[in-house]
């Protein structure tokens, strides 16, 4: 297998990089805990509902700014992904108004 | 070839050959794939919102709960069963597994890219191999949870109103039939992309072990399906709150 190391210069690992990677991996369980916290600890409600969709969106930060790398690309890159979204949001509100409309026929 | 175009990169970024946004052609397409992938799976959990919302809610305290086709079913009491320990209520335990199981190969896959951006093959070999692993892991987790739900549960109180037990597309004993509709469609949707990210995976794993991206210079490809690969997790995080938490 001596060819196989023979021209590639492997770079050593930066323990700095690593520590981070595990560190937000370390976020991600620990608001994942939290969200337990909360699912077992707290009367079901709208507050409650709220808190989930907040952490989700802490958790759906870490993920896509440091895993996928977005938060350290391009302001344009980063805008073109995020930006679109908020067709999202609109589909939300309107779907959401929608299902409780038929509920108030249906029921 | 009078009429190829040929490209100048001189003076005006316009005429090609530049980056404006400092990825490749590549990374941008599976950026925007990705994008128009999250507008499909959030019109499924919005329309999960939607058809949740337009049947009324389970209303009394949580211990007097009883499946019935009247209201939508609480999640935590029919999410409650883990392998192996049968007739135990443990409520969404078994899902806070799967979804650590699936954070924790979304790290080994970064951890995969780090190596890669260091040319060490054998560190994206080793990260590649317990991602592939995670993976098949859910799968398996996820194979469990559909056939527990479409067998049903035996234990008295649990059988709804229209004494049928388990779960197809037309019927099923935790609540209305739509309820179990939406269960396949998006967790399969789901469990069929992360089955194509493990073979993704493994298509790439095979590549960096007979040293294809050691001759092509670069690892980026691994970069490439790990985006895809933390795509899926970020899916599952959405879909563990939206259908599991609330």
């Amino acid at each position: 297998m001596e060819q196989e190391n023979s021209n590639v210069q492997v770079i050593p690992a930066d323990k700095d990089k690593i520590k981070k990677i595990w560190r937000v991996a370390g976020i991600l369980a620990l608001v994942t805990a939290i969200e337990f916290g909360f699912a077992f600890g707290m009367a079901a409600g709208d507050v409650r509902t709220f808190i989930f969709i907040f952490l989700t969106i802490v958790k759906a930060f870490y993920i896509v700014a440091e895993f996928m790398h977005l938060g350290h690309e391009r302001k344009s890159l980063i805008y073109s992904v995020i930006l679109p979204m908020l067709f999202v949001v609109f589909l939300i509100f309107i779907l959401m108004y929608q299902g409780s409309a038929i509920l108030d026929v249906l029921h | 070839m009078a009429n190829t175009a040929v490209v100048v990169n001189e003076g005006s970024p316009w005429r090609g050959g530049v980056e404006p946004m400092k990825a490749s052609y590549g990374k941008l397409m599976m950026w925007f794939f990705l994008l128009s992938d999250a507008f499909t799976f959030s019109a499924l959990l919005i329309t999960y919102g939607l058809i949740r919302y337009s049947h009324p809610a389970f209303e009394g305290a949580i211990s007097d709960f009883a499946f019935s086709q009247e209201y939508w079913p609480i999640p935590e009491m029919v999410y409650d069963a883990i392998p192996f320990v049968h007739g135990v209520h443990l409520p969404l335990v078994f899902v806070g597994i799967m979804t650590f199981i699936l954070i924790l190969s979304s790290v080994t896959m970064v951890l995969a890219v780090e190596a890669g951006h260091r040319m060490d093959k054998k560190a994206v070999e080793k990260w590649m191999l317990w991602t592939i692993i995670g993976g098949l892991t859910f799968l398996g987790c996820q194979a469990w949870e559909w056939a527990h739900f479409i067998e049903g549960t035996d234990i008295a109180k649990n059988v709804a109103s229209n004494n049928f037990i388990g779960a197809n597309l037309s019927m099923n004993q935790y609540g209305p039939s739509n309820f179990a509709a939406l269960f396949f469609f998006i967790t399969g949707f789901h469990g069929f992309h992360v089955f194509s990210g493990v073979m993704i995976n493994f298509i790439i794993f095979y590549q960096v072990t007979v040293g294809v991206m050691e001759k092509r210079g670069h690892y980026e490809m691994v970069e490439k399906v790990g985006l895809y690969w933390h795509f899926v997790d970020l899916v599952w995080v959405f879909v563990f709150t939206f259908f599991y938490l609330i």
